[in-house]
Order: structure tokens, then sequence, then C-alpha cells
């Protein structure tokens, strides 16, 4: 591997605690901790050059911009795209509505738009949403647990009302990642209009969105070692000048008048008001941290944690376990998402430790903290044939000895709960 | 590291060997309650005479303080007067647990006395 964990984690004040109660944090794909890069370069905004961006033209208002400016130029080249690109959100979840209100009147409310079932409730739900409001037609394409998305998946369901269409690059449950550099380059010969889910991809992985081919991505700073509250919604500069703005307020206008106003130019016109510039100088610092580790560096280690776990599995062998997703680790991010589960007698004990259970009892026995619920994806969790499951998700400063502590864990659990 | 008072003895026995577990012939009421987000569900059947529960019964699948929080309520709640049941509250059903839960564990602990109260409720306006 070429990271070293231990260096990493030296970075990040939590693993004091970490280290001091025997935590293995493992929930990564929910939210990843910060280092002290980070906390530092948000808190020193606030102690040297707290003020608001686009107004003052005293020192620190100029500094506050500067550095305002620079952490958007700074995330935009992250992902290959130029500054006028990148739109500043809250999170991903911002960055798809958006995307859902605003593209009906790009490309008319008669419109279809292609989701499929691995998707997180942030690229379901405002869709649904927008099929309410403006009438588009919602379709929700099938895929199988263990594979990428194919072309084949999307012509299925192509009509000539198809006009958009949009994917996770990464799934949150299954790991699954899916090759869409192809599926944008089909798409865009057809005119249809690519949008893409990129928040369990752009932490993890190199991302382009040139080499994409997507017209609107969309992504979480909290996932990717930043604060919360700040996020991005990349965009072509045409789609985004074709788009009508979200809100309206300061910040986002050009000229106000008595009876209307006119809209600043991309990326301004979709940030109404003051925006959350320690968020961005904090996701900022993020990117730094994660470009001084290289992104290729980050997905091989992620690469390798997976393969060890799916290793693993295989030798521990424990009888009640099922777990989900491709297992080839070349297309399958650091997610492990399972069950356990034995025959069905009818009582509750015995046969079934309820996701909830496996994760306060992993986390009671070793230290082990792991998600268990829907994870925010019910139509991929029922197609699974099931209501919950528990999901195990890596990170920079996770190492193969976190993965060993993880299938402790659940062997315990397993002579505890199963007969 | 040991397991904590949340999986405790009495728990643990309740989760095993559930009370009155099963379904019922001819209930007066019949309840089901999920809790979507996590996929705990619960059937509950009632019989009640002169204004008292006089049987419970119920299936459930779900996490270990779900079911072993029914089966607390079912040995409770059994004998007692309809009219007694409805005036719990649900932080007696969280004190006969006896253990502090988190906001996401309580609705775990909480759906058999919502099914409960339903079956109650529905049984007094028939």
């Amino acid at each position: 591997m070429d990271i070293d964990v231990e260096e990493i984690r030296n970075h990040f004040p939590i693993f004091e605690r970490f280290r001091r109660d025997g935590i293995v944090y493992l929930d990564n794909a929910a939210t990843t901790q910060k280092p002290r890069e980070v906390v530092d370069a948000i808190t020193s905004f606030y102690y040297n050059s707290n003020s608001n961006v686009h107004r003052g033209v005293y020192r620190i208002g100029e500094e506050a911009t500067e550095l305002y400016n620079h952490s958007r130029e700074n995330i935009a080249s992250f992902i290959g795209a130029r500054s006028e690109e990148i739109v500043f959100v809250r999170n991903a979840t911002e960055a798809l509505n958006i995307a859902a209100n605003n593209l009906p009147d790009v490309v008319g409310r008669d419109s279809e738009v292609i989701i499929s079932r691995m998707e997180h409730h942030s690229n379901i739900v405002p869709w649904h949403l927008a099929s309410t409001r403006y009438g588009i037609r919602v379709k929700m394409m099938e895929n199988l647990p263990d594979r990428q998305i194919t072309w084949e998946d999307i012509e299925k369901n192509l009509t000539k009302k198809t006009r958009i269409v949009s994917l996770s690059q990464c799934s949150n449950i299954l790991g699954t990642i899916n090759d869409l550099s192809a599926i944008g380059k089909r798409l865009h010969e057809l005119g249809i209009i690519f949008v893409v889910d990129a928040a369990q991809s752009v932490p993890h992985m190199p991302v382009d969105v040139k080499k994409l081919n997507c017209d609107l991505l969309a992504f979480s700073g909290h996932k990717m070692l930043g604060p919360s509250g700040i996020g991005c919604l990349y965009g072509t500069s045409e789609i985004l000048e074709n788009m009508p703005p979200y809100m309206g307020g300061g910040e986002m206008i050009r000229e106000v008048y008595e009876n209307g106003f006119t809209t600043a130019d991309v990326p301004e016109k979709f940030e109404a008001g003051t925006p959350n510039i320690e968020g961005a100088i904090g996701l900022s610092a993020a990117v730094d941290f994660l470009k001084r580790i290289g992104m290729d560096n980050v997905r091989s280690h992620e690469k390798e944690l997976i393969k060890y776990t799916l290793e693993k599995e295989e030798e521990y062998a424990l009888e009640s376990l099922h777990s989900y997703g491709p297992r080839n680790p070349d297309i399958r991010a650091g997610i492990y998402t399972f069950q356990m589960k034995k025959g069905d007698s009818g009582k509750p004990y015995g046969n079934y430790v309820h996701p909830h259970d496996i994760s306060h009892l992993a986390d009671r026995i070793r230290g082990v903290e792991i998600r268990s619920g829907h994870h925010c994806a019910m139509p991929q969790t029922v197609a699974l044939g099931t209501y919950a499951t528990a999901r195990a998700s890596f990170y920079i400063y996770n190492g193969k000895e976190d993965v060993d502590t993880f299938f402790d864990a659940l062997k315990a659990i397993e002579k505890k709960m199963i007969a | 590291m040991t397991d904590d008072t949340i999986y405790s003895q009495i728990l643990d026995d309740h989760y095993r060997e559930p009370r009155n577990f099963g379904r019922m012939e001819d209930p007066d009421v019949q309840v089901t309650e999920t809790n979507p987000t996590c996929g705990d569900t619960i059937s509950l059947f009632i019989k009640v005479k002169d204004g008292n529960l006089e049987e419970i019964s119920y299936v459930a699948s779900g996490c270990l303080i779900s079911v072993a929080s029914a089966s607390i309520l079912s040995e409770k709640a059994t004998g007692s007067s309809l009219k007694e049941i409805r005036t719990m509250a649900k932080s007696d059903v969280l004190k006969n647990l006896g253990l502090k839960l988190g906001p996401a564990r309580e609705k775990c602990a909480l759906i058999s006395y919502d099914a409960l109260m339903k079956a109650i409720d529905r049984y007094n306006s028939s």
C-alpha cells in the first residue's frame, strides 16, 4: 500500500480519542473525520480574515474574497473543472435538487428522466418532486446488485422523450463503481443531459468531469474530510447559463429594479445570500490534503482494503453472514454491506441479527462503529429482499487491522446471537 | 470491553424467550405496526373481557430492543383494565425497560406500545 495509515491518523485530532476509547470508525460513507489542516484553515479564517465576500474594499474584505475565490479554483481543478463551473451549495443533495428543479425548464416538461435503482434518495426524491411540480416522468431502471450499470440497462428505458439521465458514479450501499465515461458519451450523442451523483466517488478516486462526459455533477464536502454544509454542483457553462436561478436574493443579481432584476453571471447566479465562506475554505484545505496523498493512492488503498475484506469474509466463513455488491475489487469501492441471517424459525432469536443489533453490538464488543438501516437507498435495499442492512465503509485512515477487528466483532456477534 | 446494560440479562432473556409470542385465534382486534426506517414489524392481537385485557399476543420481526420491549409490555398489560393501560405513557414503557436509549432506539422500544394503544382505541370505537 502506498499510504502510511499511521502517519495519516496523526493528522486527525479525533484519533486521540479513538485510540483512548478503542474506537474503529467505519462509517465513512456517511461522513468522514476532519484533519487538523481543515480545522486550522477554518479557525484561521475566523481568527484573521473574517468578513463578507464580494463586498468590502477594505483589507480583510479583500482577503476573504481572495480566500473564497481561491477555494473555488482549487476545488474546481481537483475535478478537472474551471472555476466558473463550480456552484457552492450545502451538499450533494442540494446540488441534485437544483438539477431536478431547474432542468425541467431547460428540457421541457413533457420529458422523461431515467435514474437507477441503486441511487441514494437524494438522486430519487428530487426527481419525484419535479415530477409532481413540473409533470416530468421519472423512470427507475433495474440494475443487478453485483455488477455495474450498463448501456443496455439504460437503452431499455430510452424513449424519444428521454432528456435526462441521472446516475451515481458509486453506489453508497453496494459499493459498485459505475463506468460512466462511455455512457456519458452515448447520452451526449443522443442530446440527453447527463447528471452524476459523485458523493461517493469524488472523495475516493480520481474524478475528471471532462472525461466523465457529464453536464452536471454533485458532491459533498463532509464526505471528503471537509466541513458539513458545503458541497458543489459542477455544471458546464452551457447548462448553467441555460438554467434559471434557483433562489433569489443578494449575490445572485446583477441589478434589481422596482419591477424586476437581472442575474449575475454563473456561478454566482445560483448562490443567493452570503455563502458558506469558511466551509469553502475548509473544503479547499481538505482538497489540498487529499492532493498531497494523491487520489490514485486513495483509490488503490481502498481497493486493497475491500479486497482484504472479501478475503477475510471467505476466511472467517461465518455461517450467517451474507454480503452484497460486486466481488471484483476493480469495480468495488471501500463499502461492505451485509446481513446476518440463518434460516427462519419464526421466532426472533437465533436465526437473525437485526442490523441495529449488529451495529450496537459491534460497537460495544469491539468498538467497531458501523451503520445500520436502509442507508437512504430504500429501493435498492428492498430489491435485496430486506428492509435494513449493516454497512462498513473505509477511508484513508483505515488499515487492515481495522478489517480484522471488524470480523472479530462479527464472529463474536454470531456466537452470541445465532443459535 | 463488555456488553453494556442495553443488552442486559433481562433484555436478552426476553429476546431469546419472548413472552406471549405468537398469533391468536379469533382476536377482538389485530393491529400491525411497521417502522419503515429499519423494517421492524409487529402484528399484535388482543382479547378483551369485562373491560380488561384478557389476552395479548404478537408476532414481531425486529431488533432485540423491539422484541424484548413487546415481551415486557405484554406481561405488564395482561389482566389490566383497558382504561389503566391507556393511561400508560411512553416514558413508562422506557422506564420498564430500565435503560436509557438514544432517539433512534426509542422508536424500536415503542413500536409495541404504539400497536397496543392503537388496538385499544380500535376496540373502544368498535
